[in-house]
């Protein structure tokens, strides 16, 4: 609204672009800028976790070099320390969480998005929710006062069935009349069985997410063609939503491989290199670092950090795996009206 | 060759029955009357109940019998295992008298899939009922939540004693967490939902793959910047109550920021462009528009959070220690313990009436995530009605 002398062309103002810039440019400019500096300030926080954890393993990579990868004993006080036992033990129980937890999510999942009445849909994806948010703490006394008596007559029965196989195999006779259950406690095994009850409603909600999306047209067009519902599950929702169902997996895996509270509720600590993950004794990296914080002198807490560095990195990996799958087959960025 | 034919007789039987209903020419046939009625797309005939519910039954007897007869087996595990096994085989052997092969591996999918979920549903309802039962003991009790552990005695009775102090330092823990992740939560998702570039695919990346991250690795890079630096100098050179909203602030902000981004992306497009059409500048669109409108699904991240954080128990074991007085000052140096770390140490103390105790203070904290569950779906049912 500038008032001046001669009247302004208007065809000469259309030539001009209008600016998409808006009218007050300031404000604008601003509010970029503190937005923008939010994100950076978060991108520093979490650059410099691994940053610090970094460096505050070079001491003890320069003591201990490669052989803190190797060393399976961890006793700083005999000078000894190593995570090649508590890796394998972190691997262990990782694994048998997601081979537990791996079906019986995707098989929630698929129950939820296409078995399920329309009315208790949202229920249930609550519920699973839910099941996420219940503190880890609570799973695992749940895992250790109630799960594992159990879980231990099952030890036993699938050492007795398949101790043949050499993971199954628990030194010890479990036909024996008088069972060594000392023997059967505490192990990798039950620790997993508890984790899964933690990887279950990540995994599934990730791919329930996914299967949710499989287009409507593709599932009518199976069922017109005469698919039965597994048909239309099978050549429809379960390819579309295979990224889903492995980021979904991956994420399940980080979250496996990071816990801690429930681990140190079933496992025993021992630093033996043990295959058997039906045997007693083992430990993981989240396990060993929340044990050994509260009593540990400064050279072991570098040892100790070293060992964080290193779940650090594998979580890392897992998880930016995971977000590629997840990306991948995540529909557009924003919805329309 | 043989389907084949079988196929033919299929389709000659169809062309033949199509001719015979096939109206007279010139004759006005009269509609069938059940074509009036609307046909029913969820019917469930008779015979494929009574499949489900006959492989039920027999497959339990069968198990009963071959389980506790038979073998010299026992546990509860193996007998429902057994079970299950069993009433799916006889569920697709009775199905596949009556229909084709793809039904059958449809409906013994289906039976799979449903068990499963049962199954998921039963072990999350034994984790709530046992902790529930065990800890009724010690919640029934109002002492339970006036006063401080530290006025029980290990062994003593339930009428002393409580948890007032950990609820207390839970409070404030998680409050000035939230205090901390909120707005970075928010301004994150902000920043990836409504600029564009490579700097957002970065954040964006980093904020994913940091979910994830164990929350016992947020405690030991809080303890390595925050306590260690100034240990023993410092009120905060120890494990305090400060230490542990950090921590509790770094493990959540990315949980924040992603639920969040969630939310405002459900938000539509068209809104944003209608705002920015009508001359507002990009603050007062988002201001004014995208907030707004995304205001359940942001209360719901932050509820969320809330629940996450309150129950969050790997970090504490590394900034938090374990007291059993009274403390609310977050920065005195002092140890200020929290719920979660509560039943942790009352769990492990071996302590018959202590494991009570611990059970009781579970149950607090199963209630707290549920009433903030049963919050987020309010929230939710407020969005639909809405819209």
């Amino acid at each position: 609204m500038v008032a001046s002398a001669e009247p302004p062309n208007l065809l000469d103002s259309l030539d001009e672009p209008i600016s998409p810039q808006a009218t007050n440019p300031w404000g604008d400019r601003l509010f970029h800028l503190v937005v923008r500096g939010i994100a950076g300030v978060v991108l520093v926080i979490f650059g410099s976790i691994g940053v610090f954890l970094a460096y505050q393993s070079v001491p003890t990579f320069r003591r201990y070099g490669l052989s803190f990868l190797t060393q399976s004993q961890w006793n700083p006080e005999l000078d000894k320390v190593g995570i090649s036992s508590t890796l394998l033990g972190t691997v262990e129980v990782a694994l048998v969480a997601l081979v537990v937890a791996f079906p019986i999510a995707l098989a929630t999942s698929l129950f939820i998005s296409e078995y399920a009445p329309l009315r208790i849909k949202g229920l249930l994806v609550a519920l699973v929710d839910l099941m996420a948010a219940v503190p880890s703490v609570i799973y695992g006394a749940w895992g250790f006062f109630l799960l594992m008596p159990h879980a231990t007559l099952t030890s036993r029965w699938i050492s007795e069935y398949f101790g043949w196989i050499p993971i199954f195999k628990v030194n010890t006779d479990p036909a024996a009349a008088v069972w060594a259950q000392s023997r059967f406690v505490n192990s990798a095994f039950i620790a997993g069985l508890c984790v899964s009850m933690m990887v279950i409603p990540i995994t599934c909600s990730v791919m329930r997410g996914v299967f949710a999306e499989a287009p409507l047209g593709e599932r009518e067009a199976s069922y017109a063609l005469g698919s039965t519902k597994w048909g239309m599950i099978r050549t429809v929702v379960l390819p579309f939503g295979r990224g889903g169902i492995i980021g979904g997996t991956m994420l399940g895996l980080g979250r496996a491989l990071g816990e801690t509270i429930a681990v140190l509720f079933i496992i025993s600590l021992t630093f033996n290199v043990n295959f058997h993950i039906l045997q007693n004794g083992t430990s993981t990296i989240s396990a060993l670092i929340a044990n050994d914080f509260g009593e540990s002198t400064s050279a072991q807490l570098a040892a100790l950090l070293t060992a964080g560095l290193v779940l650090f990195l594998m979580t890392l990996g897992v998880n930016t795996i995971a977000a590629v799958f997840i990306t991948r087959s995540r529909s557009g960025a924003a919805t329309e009206i | 060759m043989a389907t084949d034919a079988a196929l033919m007789t299929v389709y000659r039987t169809a062309v033949a029955q199509a001719a015979d209903e096939l109206p007279a020419v010139g004759v006005a046939a009269a509609p069938p009357p059940e074509q009036d009625e609307p046909s029913t797309l969820r019917h469930v005939a008779l015979e494929d109940v009574y499949a489900v519910v006959g492989s039920l039954v027999g497959s339990f007897g069968l198990v009963w019998l071959v389980f506790s007869y038979v073998l010299p087996l026992s546990g509860v595990v193996g007998f429902v295992l057994c079970w299950d096994v069993a009433f799916l085989a006889m569920y697709a052997g009775v199905t596949a008298r009556s229909h084709p092969r793809p039904v059958v591996v449809s409906r013994v999918m289906a039976a799979v899939i449903v068990g499963l979920a049962l199954l998921v549903g039963f072990v999350l309802m034994t984790v709530v009922v046992y902790v529930v039962a065990h800890g009724l003991d010690a919640v029934r009790h109002l002492n339970f939540f006036t006063q401080s552990a530290s006025a029980g005695s290990l062994t003593g009775t339930f009428a002393q004693g409580g948890i007032y102090n950990a609820l207390v330092g839970s409070l404030i823990q998680v409050g000035i967490a939230i205090a901390i992740a909120l707005p970075l939560g928010i301004g994150t998702a902000v920043f990836m939902t409504e600029t564009r570039g490579w700097f957002v695919r970065v954040v964006r990346t980093v904020v994913e793959a940091m979910t994830a991250v164990p929350d016992l690795l947020a405690g030991l890079f809080i303890y390595v910047v925050f306590v260690l630096p100034f240990h023993g100098n410092y009120p905060w050179g120890h494990k305090n109550g400060i230490a542990v909203s950090l921590a509790l602030a770094v493990a959540g902000t990315p949980i924040i920021a992603r639920s969040a981004e969630v939310a405002l992306r459900v938000v539509p497009g068209g809104l944003r462009e209608a705002g920015l059409a009508l001359g507002a500048s990009h603050w007062q669109t988002v201001r004014r528009i995208v907030l707004p409108t995304g205001r359940p699904g942001l209360a719901t991240a932050l509820i969320l959070a809330v629940a996450r954080m309150i129950g969050e128990s790997a970090p504490l074991l590394i900034v938090s220690g374990f007291t059993t007085f009274y403390n609310a000052n977050p920065v005195d140096g002092q140890p200020m313990i929290s719920l979660p770390l509560y039943v942790y140490e009352t769990l492990r103390s071996g302590q018959p009436a202590e494991i009570i105790r611990g059970f009781g203070a579970a149950v607090v904290l199963l209630f707290i995530v549920f009433i903030l569950f049963a919050a987020t779906r309010v929230l939710a049912r407020q969005r639909v009605s809405t819209r």
